[in-house]
């Protein structure tokens, strides 16, 4: 690890201001994610922005019915709100499936958005990995990506996203409120991640000088039934093989609202828009999942090593949908 | 002295348990001197060639940089008997991961950055680091792991194989493996004077100081080598590894105390690995189910550094009666990192192989896995034709499966559903050989009633100063609590590593003699004590190390239940149980906390531990313990280990036989065969992960339609 | 939080800074390089060797302190960042006058480890999960239907779910499990 300058930010405008004038500056959360790169030598800033007591740590619920999550939020708080555990329960849920007790005290909410992928050719500094270092290949491609991408990958990076939290969110609707010099924004979270494409380096749209401010669950989707689930290798403390999240409603005999995002299948989390229009207006059965799914599904391009993921992510989503619709059938 | 009850067996409290809840136990890594420096090695980043040049001046401009270490400019060592510890002698790359620099710096930081800084010139040569079954490299060495010998035939196994009423013809594969005991290896060595002290993170001291002395030309009079808290080997710190060779190398270099921690990422290529095997299993039998012939092939890696093989075959030959068998081990020399002793070599995937098909063989014929093999017990050893000193594997069949339900069981596979979830039970069988080496110890009388009992034993997380004490008590006749026991230093009497199972017995052999001696002696002594106490010493060369006519192996039964769950894949176990025959248990507390262990290594590598070998880079890309996965509380049930008394007049003083490693051997196929009950599907290849099992249930769908 | 510049210069960005830290109920001021953890400081500031070096990675949870009451991995601490804080290893856990916490002592009892390596990180990491469930925090298992804010009963699966970021080589994870047990109000 290289050594670096650090400065605790007292206000976002300082962070921002800190984060835009200082080459090489990263913003410092939980550091759950960027100590353990830093220390691999993936990421070698030459100042750390200490954000993580913004006065951006509280959870307050908007007269409109929505939640906006500070970015220093910690996982675990977040994951144990009143507000998130009842009416976004997908989000306490893929919280709660992430990392460990440990990781989720420390990790923010801002933080785990921004958290890098685990590919093991991006952590090792002495492979090809046009993510960390374009241009200079990817190792992963004809290499061993039994976790890697099957939907929306690129020559250059067959990386996923790591987060399940992140997945919640683009289920969900959620914005991400961003602030930099051009002043505040926010974006859907489901647009939050890219895709590789031929800048596997850029993870996010999060622009120069901008930090994350929080998150914004918004009225529209709180009370509506919604899960999170993941296969992994070992019952807990380990990265998503895949992962679904899905919220969805069911009136008058069929769906009037479906959000589902995967995890663990692509560079980003991969909003079902496919499957969420094919159900639309259709009875909530086993059958009209599983066709509605496939059609997502259908976009996948498993490579040599990974083709369970399709298979795995399908049997995730029916099972899901199934289970949240299932007092509709009733 | 007869009122003293026995303490052997006795569930004591461990020695150091006080010092390892409050956290003032110290490790090898934690030894602070003043002027302590921290080196930390830079890896190859290639899989095979020559350095071709070091650029060492960026990393020496790293503030706090005290030196790089290469091979232009390390201390010349001794050719090591193991080669994997020539570090920093010439340009050779081997294999990806070998140490090519060495940089020494004030801090652990400043140790990180200097390695980084440094940069490596190679000149790469094409690799392979790929095993197969057919590969052209393949050769039967000479011997395998253990010393035994590479192949053992007996009578006629491929034609009687043809010829048998019922046959079983399975591959199986079982992935690179690596150790990760919770404390990485580490070594701080520094100089007094001429003297030379390490402490170390090894399974024996003894072993390391022996080595030390011949690689740097040292007497073994003027060096140290302490291993009082160890955090767990499992094999992989049996001998010494590279950190306490670059320790001393960079104490000598430096003059100041140096400590080598190896980051948890550079374990899988330089302090060994379970290689990779894979089994061809062929089981004869006639239609009531006896072995008529059992062929078991093993072909394995090591690398171009040394020899190491895998002794995966050898359990074939302990296990069942059949008069017609074949043994046989191959390996193919590649360039990957050097494999070596983890947990229960040859024994732990040779016995996954094996009773994997003897379940499979079970099936064909209808009967039950357990009925099964308590029909092809044999008389006597059926490769060596000697009798058993004692084998009680039935016993534990019967005892296991009476515990267990096994009469409960429904035997047709995928017959017990729970919603989604698929239940399965399965049972497969343990054995380990009983393993003793000569050792020495020591034993003192003290004015004050007590004893004193010194021998370099290695408390590796065993239990070893508690059971030891208790052999020395019982033997002295005295209470526990007024035995003394010093174990972990090269300056005890001399004693061979905690490994192969064979710790305590050797270990125990030596105290109980030198307890025995000492009884003797205080029998004849009158009057009080002189001031330094009376002491007597033993050395079990020549008694320990005889040959045995006997077969001596421990025996074991394995039961699992698993819950499968359809829609993941996921395989959960939520019931194992084991029942060991392992002579007299010595301490009830640790015996069980060890057999508990080692299923639960077992439970790991059924489902969640594997490597694997990077073909186009050459190294294991489960590097760390983020994606290499040990099990994690939550995949781990209630566990039950259980023994019945074995009275062995064959073994020891003590009557024990090992048991740190036979928990791990039935497991995985105990696992494996609960998976194929549960589902249907049997799965060759571990770990049963949901990536595989779903698809086997996706298949097995298929083929049901 | 005071700063100084190195010996770079005054150009040169600073690599140290003040950082005051209460240990065990003891204040400590440090002037410390910028990558130091937690853990380091813990371990060759200040003489605690108890926090344990697993991975350095956040993959083992053999480091785990509690800070300001929460547990943590001390590995991916930056101890500049934690100015302020108050920190408890397991060298601190037992209550003055006591020779052993009562969960040291259900250690003991309970044969809760071998090599004793994670045994730090295990008791730590149990400490703080007893109290965020009594804090009524859910983990992965817990009842989504439960209500918000009472304590969450912690059962063998609660236990072992909650203490999943502490891995265990030796697999004394049964007795952990217990030992936890004991010691539950």
């Amino acid at each position: 690890m290289r050594t670096f300058d650090y400065v605790r930010a007292t206000s976002v405008t300082e962070a921002a201001d800190a984060l835009a004038t200082r080459p090489g500056a990263r913003c410092l959360g939980g550091g759950t994610n960027l100590v353990d790169l830093m220390k691999l030598g993936v990421e070698r800033p030459a100042t750390l922005v200490d954000v993580s007591r913004l006065p951006l740590d509280t959870i307050e619920e908007l007269p409109d019915g929505s939640l906006r999550v500070g970015a220093t939020v910690r996982n675990s708080d977040l994951a144990a709100h009143p507000a998130v555990r009842y009416r976004w329960p997908a989000l306490s849920q893929a919280l709660l499936a992430g990392a460990s007790g440990q990781l989720r005290n420390a990790a923010t909410t801002g933080g785990n958005l921004l958290q890098r992928t685990r590919c093991p050719y991006f952590q090792d500094v002495t492979k090809p990995c046009n993510k960390r270092e374009p241009g200079s290949g990817c190792g992963a491609r004809d290499g061993v990506h039994r976790d890697h991408a099957v939907l929306g990958h690129s020559a250059h990076c067959i990386a996923t996203h790591p987060s399940d939290m992140a997945v919640a969110l683009s289920a969900l609707d959620a914005r991400v409120e961003l602030y930099g010099a051009q002043g505040a924004r926010s974006v859907a979270a489901a647009e939050f991640h890219r895709l590789p494409g031929d800048r596997p380096e850029q993870d996010t749209v999060i622009g120069p000088g901008e930090i994350v401010t929080g998150v914004l669950l918004p009225a529209a989707t709180a009370g509506v039934p919604s899960a999170y689930r993941k296969a992994r290798d070992r019952a807990s403390y380990a990265f998503a093989l895949a992962s679904v999240a899905a919220v969805v409603r069911v009136g008058d005999g069929v769906v009037t609202r479906a959000g589902i995002a995967f995890g663990a299948v692509a560079h980003r989390p991969w909003r079902a828009r496919r499957a969420e229009e094919a159900l639309i207006g259709a009875a909530p059965t086993e059958a009209a999942f599983e066709h509605a799914v496939d059609l997502e599904l259908s976009a996948a391009q498993p490579l040599r090593d990974n083709a369970y993921k399709v298979p795995l992510a399908r049997a995730l989503a029916v099972d899901v949908l199934t289970r949240l619709t299932a007092a509709a059938r009733t | 002295m007869a009122s003293v009850p026995t303490v052997l067996g006795a569930p004591a409290e461990r020695r150091e348990g006080l010092e390892k809840v409050t956290g003032t136990a110290r490790y090898a890594a934690e030894q602070p001197r003043p002027g302590r420096l921290f080196a930390r090695p830079v890896p190859a980043a290639i899989a095979r060639g020559r350095v071709t040049g070091v650029e060492t001046a960026a990393a020496l401009a790293v503030p706090g940089v005290r030196a790089v270490l290469t091979h232009e400019n390390a201390p010349r060592l001794v050719e090591p008997d193991d080669a994997t510890l020539a570090v920093l002698q010439d340009a050779r790359v081997p294999h990806r991961g070998w140490f090519v620099a060495l940089v020494v710096a004030d801090t652990a930081e400043a140790a990180r950055a200097g390695a980084a800084a440094v940069r490596v010139a190679y000149d790469a040569e094409d690799h392979d680091v790929t095993l197969t079954a057919a590969h052209p490299a393949s050769y039967v060495p000479e011997e395998v792991g253990g010393g035994y010998p590479a192949r053992a035939e007996h009578g006629e196994p491929e034609e009687v194989f043809g010829s048998s009423a019922v046959r079983v013809d399975v591959a199986y594969r079982v992935p690179p493996l690596h150790n990760h005991p919770m404390e990485p290896h580490a070594s701080t060595a520094h100089w007094d004077g001429e003297r030379l002290t390490v402490h170390t993170s090894s399974q024996g001291s003894t072993v390391v100081r022996a080595t030390l002395a011949q690689l740097f030309g040292l007497p073994e009079e003027r060096i140290t080598v302490v291993a009082e808290h160890v955090g767990g080997g499992f094999g992989s710190k049996g001998t010494p590894r590279p950190d306490v060779v670059l320790a001393v190398m960079a104490t000598r270099h430096t003059g100041r105390p140096v400590t080598v921690a190896l980051p948890r990422r550079m374990l899988p290529a330089v302090v060994g690995h379970r290689a990779p095997t894979l089994h061809r299993i062929r089981l004869g039998a006639a239609p009531d189910g006896s072995l008529t012939s059992v062929l078991h092939e093993v072909t394995t890696h090591t690398s171009r550094v040394k020899e190491f093989v895998e002794q995966a075959a050898m359990p074939a030959r302990v296990m069942y009666a059949a008069p017609h068998s074949r043994t046989l081990h191959r390996v193919v020399p590649l360039d990957v990192p050097s494999p070596s002793w983890m947990r229960a070599p040859g024994e732990a995937p040779g016995m996954y192989a094996l009773e994997s098909a003897m379940d499979e063989l079970a099936g064909e014929l209808g009967i039950d896995p357990v009925e099964l093999r308590v029909l092809n017990e044999p008389d006597r050893e059926p490769d060596s034709g000697k009798p058993f000193s004692s084998r009680h594997l039935v016993e534990c069949l019967r005892e296991g499966a009476r515990r267990f339900g096994w009469s409960r069981r429904d035997p047709r596979p995928g017959s017990h559903r729970e919603g989604p979830l698929l239940v399965g039970s399965g049972v497969a069988a343990a054995t380990y050989p009983v393993q003793v080496s000569p050792s020495t110890a020591e034993a003192r009388a003290l004015p004050d009633g007590g004893f004193l009992v010194r021998v370099n034993a290695t408390d590796i997380g065993t239990g070893a100063r508690t059971v030891l004490a208790q052999v020395a008590a019982d033997a002295l006749g005295a209470p526990l609590d007024r035995v003394r026991i010093e174990v972990g230093s090269s300056d005890l009497p001399s004693a061979p590593l905690a490994g192969g199972s064979s710790g305590t017995a050797s270990w125990g052999w030596s105290v109980h003699e030198a307890c025995t001696r000492l009884t003797e002696r205080l029998a004849v002594h009158a009057g009080p004590l002189p001031g330094d106490g009376i002491s007597a010493h033993a050395d079990t060369t020549g008694t320990a190390d005889t040959d045995s006519p006997w077969a001596r192996h421990a025996f074991g039964a394995h039961f699992a239940e698993v819950a499968v769950d359809t829609v993941t894949g996921e395989v959960r176990v939520r019931r194992l149980l084991g029942v060991y025959a392992a002579g007299h248990i010595l301490n009830a507390r640790t015996a069980r906390s060890q057999f508990v262990g080692a299923m639960t290594m077992g439970l790991g590598m059924a489902l969640t531990e594997g490597s694997t070998m990077d073909a186009a880079f050459g190294d294991f890309t489960e590097a760390d313990l983020a994606a290499y996965h040990v099990p994690a509380h939550a995949d781990v049930p209630e566990i039950e280990a259980h023994w019945i008394d074995e009275h062995d007049p064959h073994l020891n003083p003590m009557g024990s036989k090992g048991i740190g490693e036979i928990g791990i051997v039935g497991t995985p196929a105990a696992i494996g065969n609960a998976v194929h009950h549960a589902t249907g599907s049997r799965l060759r290849e571990l770990p049963l992960t949901p990536d595989r099992v779903l698809t086997a249930l996706r298949e097995g769908r298929t083929r049901g339609r | 939080m005071g700063s100084h510049e190195d010996r770079d210069g005054d150009t040169a960005p600073r690599r140290y800074s003040d950082t005051t830290l209460r240990v065990n109920g003891k204040p400590h001021t440090l002037s410390v390089d910028h990558r130091r953890v937690l853990l380091d400081v813990l371990r060759e500031d200040l003489d605690l060797w108890g926090a344990k070096k697993g991975c350095d990675h956040g993959q083992c949870g053999a480091c785990t302190v509690l800070v300001d009451g929460r547990r943590l991995n001390s590995c991916l601490l930056l101890a500049v960042a934690l100015d302020g804080c108050e920190v408890t290893t397991v060298e601190g856990l037992a209550g003055d006058g006591e020779e052993l916490h009562p969960l040291q002592r259900a250690f003991l009892d309970r044969d809760a480890f071998q090599c004793g390596y994670c045994t730090p990180g295990q008791i730590c990491s149990a400490l703080g999960a007893i109290t965020e469930a009594a804090a009524g925090h859910p983990s992965r298992v817990t009842d989504p239907a439960a209500p918000s804010g009472e304590p969450v009963r912690l059962d063998k699966g609660e236990i072992r779910e909650r203490l999943s970021g502490n891995l265990c080589r030796c697999g004394a994870y049964p007795r952990i499990v217990e030992a936890v047990e004991d010691v539950i109000p």
